[in-house]
């Protein structure tokens, strides 16, 4: 008998009973939803964390003010001062001491309320070393970024996101020149940056950046010399660690302090948000593994039972069909690929749903899912797999049924 | 083995004149060979014992009724020939091999080769069309589809049916779906037709009809055994076996 005429003869069966064989097979197909979600969640998070990571700029370590890392909360006033300072930068900008770090800049950001003719924005306004620019990844639209002389001189000129340039102006071209009012001085604006889009926490584009120095004299609230937060870049991917050993010893040396289960700052590396990322990712894999590696075994038994229930219904069918010269081959052949089929169809219907469900679910978790031609291919072979693994005991049994015993059934 | 009222050399003697009457002077080759078959039943700790001992020998081309009341054994005979059931103790050679010595493969090769079935229930699959039901045995044997069709086709023209290839057994009367069966038991040419009680559910029109296409798979050189407990449809054939109780009674040549 020809694997075509095998299949014709199976899938007239399976359609013989088009419900029953669709209700067989909803466990595979919540088990097959369930590892196109999984495999789709695990690539949408890499997929996330790769953006956030290209956002923030490669190689980098943050260090920021207080620590986060004992029950006691925050020490070190974020209200009442900050314990980084300018001087924190420039220390760690030593060659000798630090010596796998290759960049650094220092922000020092307070939420302001810019003017521009008649319009009001407020956005967050960060004075910034001349260093931000490429260690933060970032690259200028039109304009020029702050340079050191800027700095030397405290400068009034001001680099606007586009966002916030649009905001301001309505526009992101022709801005160059344009004069805004922070605190009441006026800013040139020198340049306009790309739009970066947003990370975890904040909105990249709606940004002001102003020289370091002018930020410190002109709109420093708490003392002047304190920072928000100040960036590291390491030499490279591979001296992350050792950067952030040196730049950890520089701190706790500058700070004064012995201990160092009472540093004063915190810094957090990529590998931080990527498992900050991955969390959500890991709880969710886990749960959906479990359902699908579940149902999916629900879903093969399922497979099994009508397949025996299809056995026992076709007996006198089967020994007709050995009557007639079908060897025992061509019997289990036959129930086989009934049973993939049945597999199979769980399968497609599985990767629907589990497509369907990836478009909807980014919306009620807050990530994305990825639906890979690969992870569909893979599911399809899987529920094939499990409809014949399960089927190899139903079909064998058709198989061996005595010719005389199966005609003669009622 | 003493209530035997038959010798196995008259058996043989009666198949061997029969044989000689239609081939003329040509050497008699026996098909069937059955040397003291028993068959016993058992189900649970009851034992039946169906067939208690008998010698047939069937040569080609011959045309036998094999008659006796309900229960006498006769189906029993029938599915050991056709390799359907196996004896208890005893011989069975078909075409001179022990089908002891033969795997489930072989036997279904056989089966679909050399023997056509025809049913009393005519066992039609009630979802095919008559054409699909008489292709059957072509698609066990790999015919390629267009052949089978065109073969399915000259059968069930054969047997009155050309008109009736897309129906299903439902949609066909007794006779007609008998009819289909017998179709489908000649599509594959065998050398032998088996049938057991063909015309056991048909009103006389249709056992007529069936009766002939016997006549006709004869005349073409099958070798036919039908089984009945009718004399009327017995006296069809040209070898008439009696069996009673498991036993053969009487064996002779009509006609
Ligand atoms: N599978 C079986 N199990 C037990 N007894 C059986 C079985 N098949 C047939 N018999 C018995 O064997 C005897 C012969 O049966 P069978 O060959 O079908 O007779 P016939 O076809 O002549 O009516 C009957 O008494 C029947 O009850
Ligand atoms: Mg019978």
């Amino acid at each position: 008998m020809s694997w075509l005429e095998t299949f014709r003869t199976s899938w007239a069966a399976v359609r013989s009973h088009a419900l029953r064989s669709v209700l067989t097979v909803v466990g595979i197909l919540i088990g097959i939803a369930a590892v196109i979600l999984t495999v789709g969640l695990g690539l949408g998070t890499q997929k996330d964390v790769s953006a956030q990571i290209s956002a923030l700029g490669s190689n980098l370590l943050i260090v920021s003010p207080g620590s986060t890392t004992s029950s006691s909360g925050v020490r070190g006033g974020f209200g009442t001062g900050s314990t980084l300072t300018i001087a924190d930068a420039v220390a760690l900008a030593s060659h000798v001491s630090a010596p796998d770090v290759k960049a650094v800049a220092a922000e020092k950001t307070s939420s302001q309320s810019l003017t521009a003719g008649s319009t009001n924005w407020t956005t967050s306004v960060s004075g910034v070393t001349p260093s931000w620019l490429s260690v933060r990844s970032r690259s200028i639209e039109v304009g020029r970024f702050l340079t050191s002389s800027d700095d030397a001189q405290s400068s009034d000129v001001v680099v606007l996101g586009s966002e916030a340039a649009q905001e301001l102006f309505g526009r992101t071209v022709g801005v160059v020149g344009q004069t805004v009012t922070v605190a009441g001085t006026s800013f040139e604006v020198v340049g306009v940056l790309a739009p970066a889009g947003s990370d975890s926490s904040s909105n990249l584009d709606d940004v002001a950046l102003v020289p370091m120095s002018t930020a410190q004299t002109q709109l420093s609230t708490g003392a002047s010399s304190s920072v928000s937060t100040v960036y590291l870049e390491a030499a490279s991917a591979g001296r992350l660690s050792a950067a952030y050993q040196e730049a950890r010893a520089v701190l706790l040396t500058t700070h004064g302090i012995a201990d160092a289960s009472g540093a004063d700052f915190t810094i957090s590396s990529q590998d931080a948000l990527v498992s900050t990322a991955t969390a959500v990712y890991r709880t969710l894999t886990v749960l959906l593994t479990g359902i699908a590696a579940l149902s999916l075994l629900v879903g093969g038994i399922g497979v099994m039972n009508i397949m025996l229930v299809s056995v026992t219904e076709r007996t006198r069918e089967i020994g007709l069909r050995k009557a007639l010269g079908a060897p025992p081959g061509a019997i289990r052949r036959q129930f086989l690929v009934e049973a993939a089929i049945l597999g199979l169809s769980g399968g497609v219907l599985g990767a629907l749903v589990g497509s369907l469900a990836a478009l909807l679910l980014p919306a009620a978790i807050g990530s994305s899912v990825v639906v890979s031609p690969a992870a569909i291919g893979l599911s399809l072979g899987v529920s094939v797999a499990i409809g014949i693994v399960f089927g190899v005991y139903p079909a064998t049994r058709a198989a061996r049924l005595a010719p005389i015993d199966a005609l003669r059934t009622e | 083995m003493a209530e035997r009222t038959t010798a196995p050399t008259a058996s043989a003697a009666s198949a061997a004149t029969s044989s000689a009457r239609r081939r003329g002077a040509a050497e008699a080759r026996p098909v069937i060979e059955l040397v003291g078959a028993r068959k016993t039943y058992r189900s649970g700790s009851i034992e039946f014992e169906a067939l208690k001992g008998i010698d047939v020998r069937i040569d080609e081309g011959e045309y036998v009724a094999i008659m006796g009341p309900s229960g006498s054994g006769k189906s029993t005979i029938m599915n050991v020939l056709g390799c359907l059931d196996t004896l208890t103790e005893g011989e069975y050679r078909l075409g001179g091999v022990d089908v002891e010595d033969l795997d489930e493969a072989d036997l279904a090769a056989i089966r679909n080769r050399q023997i056509g079935f025809v049913f009393q229930q005519f066992h039609l699959l009630p979802s095919l069309s008559a054409e699909r039901n008489v292709e059957l045995p072509l698609v066990y044997a790999a015919v390629p589809a267009d052949e089978r069709r065109r073969r399915a086709r000259a059968a069930l023209e054969r047997v009155g049916l050309g008109d009736r290839f897309e129906n299903r057994p439902g949609e066909l009367s007794g006779g007609q779906q008998q009819r289909v069966a017998v179709a489908r038991a000649l599509v594959g040419e065998p050398t032998m037709i088996l049938a057991d009680e063909p015309t056991g559910n048909l009103d006389s029109v249709s056992t007529a009809d069936v009766l002939a296409l016997f006549d006709e798979l004869h005349a073409s050189g099958r070798t036919i055994v039908l089984i009945t407990h009718e004399l009327e449809v017995a006296e069809r054939a040209r070898r008439i076996i009696r069996v009673r109780d498991g036993l053969i009674q009487g064996d002779e040549v009509t006609a």
